[in-house]
C-alpha cells in the first residue's frame, strides 16, 4: 500500500485534478486566459452549433473505423504470415514494425509527398504512364480523410503485428496437431480457432488504436492541416486551434471534455466486457 | 532629443556595467530563409549594443502563440516575445501580464514617428504596451514576369476581368496561373484581398469590424464573394497544404504567374537572388489599389528582475532605433513602423506600399486589429470551407459568414 501511495498521488493529483479543472473550465468564459466566470452549457452549445466541430466528429468516426479494421486485418495478416516460420523472421519482423518507430509527424510528412500531386510518387507514376487510381486523393475534400487512413494503417499495423505474433506463439501446439489430424484447412484452424484464441490480443489491440483514434492530431497537422478545406479536420486539431491560436480556452476545453467522454464511452463496454470474462473464468 | 538619447544610451551602459547580464531570450515564429535572415539582423544589433541574443525560434505562428502563452503562463516568461499587430495580445494586457515601454517610448518619441492606427492599437491606458517593429502590406500580388511574357502578356492585369482573361492565357499556355497554398489561414488571405480590392476599402473595414449580416447583401460585396469563387479554378491540383514558400518557390521558378501573398514572399524573392521588377514584380492590382496593413509588435511579459528588465529597455531601444529597422525591414520584406527612416535605399515594392500608405484612404488594417482571433478563425473556417468545395456558391459563402458572425465572440 505505502508503495503506490506516490503513484496514487501522482494519478489523482495531476491526472484527475487536471480532468476536473478542464472540465470546469469548460463552464466558463475563458478566452487566452483562463478566468472563472461560469457561463453554464453556452460553450457546449456553440460547439454543437459549429460546423468544423460536427466535421471533425464525423471524420473521427469513420477514420476510427476505418483504421482499427485496416491495423486489425493487415496486422493480423502479416503475424501468421510471420508465423508460418519463415526464413528471416527477425528481419521482416523489424521491417514490419518499422513505420512505428516513426512520430506521426514523419509519416504524414512522408505521405504527404507520396501523395502529394504535383511532385509525389502518383506524378512519377504517370510520367511512367501508369493511371494511378485514385488520383489527387489529398486534394480531395472526399477521399482525404482515406489518405489519412492509409499513413497511419501503414505506421500502427507492425504493432498490431506484434501483438498478434506473441498470442500466435502462446496458442497451445496441441491445438495445431489436433486440427492436423482431423485434417481442418490451415486457413480455418486460423479464422475459427486461434482468432478467437486471441481475443485478449485484439482487446488490447482495439483499445489502443481506439484511443489512438479519438486524439489523433499530429498526422492531420503535418499531411493535410485540416484541409482540403475544413474536410480532414479532427476534434484533436479541433481543441489545440482553440486553445492557443484562435484564444478561447472554454471552447476548446469544452471540446476536449467531450473527446474524454468519447474514449470513456470507447473503453467502458472493453473493461466490462474483460472484466465479466475473468469472472467466469473464476 | 540627443542628450535624451546619450541620457539612455549611458544609463543602459551603466547598468549593463553593473548589472553585466543583459541576456534576451527572444521568441519569435520566423523560420522560412528571409524571415531567419530577418531575424538575425535584430540578433546582431542586440549583441553589437552589449546583450547577449538567445534566439528562441518556433515554425508556425500558432505554435509561437502557444509557447508563449505556455511560458509567461507558467512563471518562465521569455525576455520579449511576438505577437502580431491588433487584438491578439489585448487580454494579456488587460490580464496584467505585460510590462509597458511607455518610458523608452515617450523619451524616443516614438508617437512622433508611427501611424495614428498604430499607436491606437498597441496603446492601453495611455501606455505604450509592445515594441512595434514593421509594417507588412498583406495584399500583394507577386508575379513572374518570364511566365506572363511566356504567356503573351504585356503587363500585370489591372483589373478583375483583365486578370481572369490573363488567368486563362496561361493557363492555356501550360502555367499554374495562381499559386497558392490553401489551408484556413491562407485561405483568408485571398479572401481579404478580393474583398478589398472589389468592395473597396470602406466596405472592407465595414464588413470586417460592423459583422452585421445585412452588409453581406450589398451588390459589391457580392461581386467580391462571386470574383473569389472564380478565382478558385485558377490553383493547381497540389495546392491543399502547401506551405506558403513551397507556392512562392512556383513563381520564383517560373512554374506559376502569380502569388497573392504578404511582403514577407519578398524575402523567398530575395533569398533566390532574384530582383524587383527584373524577374519578379510585385503589384497592389487588380482592382482598387490598396494597402491591408498588418505588423509585427513584441511583447515584454513583467519579469521581477533587473537584469531582465535591463535587457527588454536595451531590447525596445535596439529594434525601434532607425538603422536596425531599415536592416530588419529590408530582410524581411516589410517597411520600417517608423515614417522617418529613409526607404530609398529598398527596393521597388517597398517604396510602391511607402507611397500607398501614405494615403490614410487607401490605407486598411488587416482582421487582427477589429476581431479577435477567435473570430478571424471562425470566418477562415468558412472561407477555406467555401475555398476548396467548388459546389458552394457565393450565397453559401455569405450564409457560413453570417453563421460565424453570430457564433463567434
Amino acid at each position: 500500500m505505502l508503495a503506490m501511495s506516490p503513484t496514487a498521488l501522482f494519478v489523482f493529483g495531476v491526472y484527475i485534478g487536471c480532468i476536473v479543472w478542464t472540465c470546469a473550465i469548460s463552464f466558463t468564459s475563458s478566452r487566452i486566459l483562463p478566468n472563472y466566470e461560469f457561463v453554464g452549457l453556452s460553450q457546449y452549445y456553440r460547439l454543437m452549433a459549429t460546423e468544423r466541430w460536427i466535421v471533425s466528429v464525423h471524420n473521427m468516426v469513420i477514420y476510427g473505423i476505418a483504421y482499427i479494421g485496416g491495423c486489425l486485418i493487415i496486422g493480423f495478416l502479416l503475424a501468421v504470415f510471420i508465423d508460418q516460420k519463415v526464413r528471416f523472421e527477425n528481419t521482416f519482423r523489424t521491417i514490419h514494425l518499422f513505420p512505428y518507430a516513426l512520430s506521426f509527424i514523419v509519416t504524414g510528412a512522408v505521405w504527404q509527398w507520396l501523395f502529394n500531386p504535383t511532385m509525389g510518387l502518383e506524378r512519377a507514376l504517370n510520367e511512367l504512364g501508369l493511371p494511378v487510381p485514385g488520383i489527387g486523393m489529398l486534394s480531395n475534400p472526399h477521399t482525404a480523410i482515406y489518405a489519412l487512413v492509409i499513413a497511419s494503417v501503414w505506421q500502427g499495423a507492425g504493432l498490431v503485428m506484434i501483438i498478434m505474433l506473441s498470442g500466435l506463439r502462446s496458442v497451445d501446439p496441441d491445438i495445431w496437431k489436433a486440427t492436423r489430424v482431423e485434417g481442418i484447412p490451415h486457413f480455418q484452424t486460423y479464422l475459427r480457432i486461434i482468432l478467437p484464441e486471441l481475443h485478449p490480443a485484439v482487446l488490447t489491440s482495439v483499445v489502443m488504436l481506439g484511443i489512438a483514434a479519438v486524439k489523433i492530431y499530429d498526422l492531420v497537422a503535418a499531411m493535410t492541416q485540416g484541409g482540403p478545406g475544413i474536410a480532414t479536420e479532427v476534434p484533436a486539431k479541433f481543441v489545440m486551434d482553440h486553445l492557443f491560436g484562435r484564444a478561447n480556452v472554454g471552447l476548446a476545453t469544452a471540446a476536449a471534455t467531450l473527446m474524454l467522454i468519447a474514449v470513456l464511452c470507447l473503453l467502458t463496454p472493453l473493461l466490462y466486457l474483460t472484466y465479466f470474462r475473468t469472472r467466469r473464468q473464476q | 532629443m540627443k542628450t535624451l538619447l546619450a541620457a539612455l544610451f549611458s544609463t543602459l551602459i551603466t547598468s549593463s556595467a553593473l548589472a553585466a547580464d543583459l541576456t534576451a531570450k527572444v521568441m519569435h515564429p520566423w523560420t522560412s530563409g528571409g524571415e531567419a535572415a530577418a531575424a538575425k539582423v535584430f540578433a546582431d544589433q542586440y549583441t553589437a549594443a552589449g546583450g547577449t541574443w538567445i534566439d528562441m525560434a518556433v515554425a508556425g505562428n500558432d505554435a509561437q502563440l502557444a509557447a508563449s502563452i505556455s511560458s509567461i503562463m507558467g512563471g518562465t516568461p521569455p525576455t520579449a516575445t511576438h505577437f502580431n499587430t491588433g487584438k491578439p495580445f489585448e487580454d494579456l494586457v488587460s490580464g496584467g501580464l505585460l510590462r509597458d515601454v511607455e518610458a523608452i517610448a515617450s523619451s524616443e518619441d516614438w508617437r512622433g514617428v508611427l501611424p495614428k492606427i498604430i499607436v491606437d492599437a498597441i496603446t492601453a491606458d495611455g501606455k505604450i504596451m509592445a515594441i512595434p517593429v514593421n509594417l507588412q502590406t498583406e495584399n500583394w500580388l507577386w508575379y513572374s514576369k518570364e511566365v506572363l511574357q511566356k504567356a503573351g502578356l504585356t503587363g500585370v492585369p489591372k483589373t478583375w476581368p483583365e486578370f481572369f482573361e490573363a488567368a486563362d492565357k496561361i493557363k492555356a499556355a501550360g502555367f499554374i496561373p495562381l499559386a497558392h497554398g490553401s489551408n484556413s489561414f491562407w485561405d483568408r488571405f485571398l479572401f481579404q484581398k478580393v474583398l478589398v480590392s472589389v468592395a473597396g476599402p470602406e466596405l472592407y473595414l465595414k464588413v470586417l469590424s460592423d459583422r452585421d449580416p445585412a452588409l453581406l447583401k450589398d451588390p459589391k460585396v457580392v461581386d467580391a464573394f462571386e470574383t473569389l469563387g472564380k478565382l478558385r479554378s485558377y490553383v493547381d491540383a497540389g495546392s491543399p497544404g502547401r506551405p506558403w514558400n513551397d507556392a512562392t518557390n512556383l513563381v520564383i521558378t517560373n512554374k506559376a504567374a502569380f502569388q497573392i501573398m504578404g511582403d514577407w514572399a519578398k524575402g523567398e524573392f530575395v533569398a533566390a537572388g532574384l530582383k524587383p521588377d527584373v524577374e519578379y514584380g510585385c503589384s497592389l492590382f487588380p482592382g482598387d489599389e490598396v494597402v491591408i496593413m498588418s505588423g509585427d509588435v513584441f511583447v515584454l511579459p513583467k519579469i521581477d528582475n533587473a537584469d531582465a528588465t535591463a535587457a527588454q529597455d536595451l531590447l525596445a531601444h535596439v529594434m525601434f532605433a532607425k538603422e536596425t529597422q531599415l536592416q530588419f525591414n529590408i530582410k524581411k520584406g516589410s517597411n520600417p513602423i517608423r515614417n522617418d527612416v529613409d526607404v530609398s535605399s529598398m527596393d521597388a515594392c517597398a517604396q510602391h506600399a511607402a507611397a500607398i500608405q501614405k494615403d490614410p484612404a487607401r490605407l486598411v488594417p488587416n482582421p487582427q486589429f477589429v476581431m479577435s482571433n477567435d473570430m478571424l478563425g471562425a470566418i477562415s473556417d468558412v472561407v477555406t470551407k467555401f475555398w476548396n468545395t467548388p459546389s458552394m456558391s457565393p450565397d453559401d459563402l455569405a450564409k457560413g459568414l453570417e453563421g460565424a458572425f453570430a457564433s463567434a465572440k
